[in-house]
């Protein structure tokens, strides 16, 4: 019996489905999210019956040994495409090793897998049909032969990387205990042309780089992309018109607002974590102020005047504080204060000087920059201040950003460049918290600035 | 410096080599100016050429040195023979900052230059500024004669 012959059950795996897509999002037996729609597949029969219920695997040590993984290429036209992804997605993570293999038919001879040291299983098939594109998914546990997940999943044709990126999410969370961050984009800044002019453009990506494209032309200097933790709204700064100025874009409906009306230059900006507010900077005499601008009725609020340069402000994930970088005390440094301004207190007491703080969306740690004898550093602390480490150096790394779960950050990575400019180059790199797993995500071209997007829905 | 002196000529020697007619008729002024006659008096060759268009910084600092008060002087001179002229300081920074804080700071060296000028009798409402923070360096290198010329302000006609 082949797992697409099954017939399409509610099973108790469908718990996880609706924490998955959000537990309103559970619709009877299936649940729909942006045109997918995932249905539970029932277990096939269990070659180790009298396995414990849970079949979650149990991986602690995961934080140091990666975790082996048998992903082979799936059944159906798409399924080597869907199979490389999940690859390249649970591979790059660092926390799992993928093992090629045959594709098992039925219920698979796990002694074999075993054998080859795999943990986990994957198996299934993704077919494109008239009604779009059907992947069906089984994960299993190699060690007790119990199916941990069957999910049928339902879409466009066009959107095989996107279901093969929500079914690693998948084995990342049943396997690991909290949820993966697969199913995201990357807003960046790409680069071309000589470096002193060079154009920006607005840009984004899926977090593995595939699926790159435009969002603005590349007549302005545009930096510092940020996305809305809550919809599909990105702040950025642009100097359009000569006019550096905060503006909010809608992903969905491609309309492009000014933010705030100030004076100043307005920079800097990052959403609130409900999404309804956008703090930024603003430039006033030899200094800049920190101000949230309310989104809906473009109310604006001052939170500092310090008369020093106040910027790279950025919440709490529960909203109540901010971390920001500021010169009051003569160098730039780190601080905390409350949302509504005041109680500033530093942070940041290392060697050299602190920048581009942010906040983790777990909210124990603040990731930031520190320059010092002339290179930088890319690095975490505890918000008290306490438990400063160093993740990476180079040249430049910059403008660090969160995954969804908070276990990754993504940077910007700067080279020198030599006489007449050759040697310079601009990408996004990625870093585990832990410091391990550093890799760059391709893109054409330079890119810079990466603001990592919530989970898709 | 040298660099910047080396632009500088670079620029006066392109203008008169490309002169055309209206730069030849055009009248020079006094002193300086009349190092380099093919440029149009009050215009922003002029200003390149015959006053000094920039200001330099030290490393994280917006302290105008001697030498950047010495140019400013000479700017605020030409503005006040050509009043018509207004100008926009744009604040610039090396790379050895982060890219937010230095979109501030090239706004306080840009800030910095202006408050000069309206010291010595600018009005204010002539005078823009902006800043690039570390975006639109003039020197492509990264050592420190390239990262000198990167943090200033430059003055341009609007």
């Amino acid at each position: 019996m082949r797992p697409s012959d099954l017939p399409l059950i509610s099973d108790v795996e469908a718990s996880l489905l609706a924490t998955h897509f959000g537990r309103r999002a559970l619709l009877g037996a299936g649940a729909v999210a942006a045109g997918v729609l995932a249905m539970p597949l029932s277990a096939l029969a269990q070659a180790a019956p009298g396995a414990p219920g849970d079949a979650e695997i149990t991986v602690d040590q995961a934080r140091t040994a990666p975790i082996p993984i048998v992903i082979p290429v799936l059944g159906g036209d798409a399924g080597q495409l869907v199979s490389s992804v999940i690859s390249g997605d649970l591979g790059n993570c660092g926390l799992f090793a993928p093992i090629n293999g045959a594709l098992p038919v039925g219920v698979p001879d796990f002694g074999t897998y075993k054998s080859l040291g795999a943990r986990a299983l994957v198996s299934g098939t993704a077919t494109t049909g008239a009604g779009g594109l059907r992947v069906e998914f089984r994960l299993w546990d190699v060690l007790t032969g119990q199916q941990i997940q069957g999910t049928a999943y339902t879409a466009g044709a066009g959107d095989a990387r996107k279901i093969a990126h929500i079914i690693a999410d998948v084995i990342y969370e049943r396997l690991l205990g909290e949820k993966g961050y697969f199913n995201s984009r990357i807003a960046y800044i790409a680069r071309s042309g000589p470096r002193t002019h060079q154009t920006t453009r607005l840009a984004i990506m899926d977090q593995d780089g595939a699926n790159s494209h435009y969002l603005s032309g590349g007549q302005w200097l545009t930096l510092t992309p940020r996305f809305s933790p809550v919809s599909d709204q990105i702040a950025f700064m642009s100097y359009a018109n000569n006019r550096p100025r905060v503006y909010v874009l809608n992903l969905a409906t491609g309309r492009q607002q000014l933010l705030g009306d100030f004076d100043g230059i307005s920079f800097a900006p990052r959403f609130a974590p409900d999404g309804h507010t956008v703090i930024m900077s603003v430039t006033r005499g030899g200094g800049s102020d920190i101000y949230s601008v309310d989104l809906a009725s473009r109310g604006k609020r001052q939170l500092t005047s310090s008369g020093a340069i106040d910027t790279s402000p950025c919440y709490s994930p529960d909203g109540s504080q901010i971390v920001f970088n500021s010169d009051r005390g003569g160098t730039p440094q780190l601080y905390i204060m409350s949302a509504g301004g005041g109680g500033a207190k530093r942070i940041s007491y290392g060697n050299g000087i602190y920048g581009s703080p942010v906040w983790s969306p777990r909210g124990d740690l603040i990731a930031f920059t520190r320059i010092a004898n002339g290179s930088f550093s890319l690095g975490v602390m505890v918000p008290d201040g306490t438990g400063e480490r160093i993740l990476t150096q180079g040249f430049t790394v910059d403008t660090a950003t969160f995954c969804p779960n908070g276990r990754v950050l993504a940077f910007c990575r700067q080279t020198a460049a030599g006489a007449g400019g050759a040697g310079f180059s601009s990408s996004i790199g990625t870093i585990d918290i832990t410091g391990f797993h550093e890799r760059s995500i391709p893109a054409a071209g330079m890119a810079s600035d990466p603001a990592w997007s919530p989970l898709n829905g | 410096m040298r660099l910047k002196l080396l632009g500088a000529l670079g620029m006066a020697v392109f203008l008169a080599a490309c002169s055309d007619d209206t730069n030849k008729g055009a009248t020079t002024g006094t002193g300086a100016a009349a190092q380099s006659t093919g440029v149009t008096p009050g215009s922003e060759a002029d200003l390149v050429a015959n006053v000094g268009d920039r200001v330099f910084f030290e490393l994280n600092k917006n302290n105008l040195s001697s030498e950047a008060q010495a140019t400013l002087d000479r700017q605020a001179a030409w503005l006040a023979k050509y009043p018509q002229v207004t100008v926009q300081l744009a604040g610039n920074c090396d790379d050895r900052g982060t890219e937010e804080y230095n979109i501030a700071l090239g706004e306080r060296r840009a800030n910095a230059a202006r408050d000069y000028l309206v010291a010595k009798g600018v009005a204010a409402s002539r005078i823009t500024t902006i800043s690039y923070g570390k975006d639109r360096p003039t020197a492509t290198g990264d050592n420190e004669e390239a990262w000198a010329q990167n943090r200033n302000s430059i003055t341009s006609v609007r």
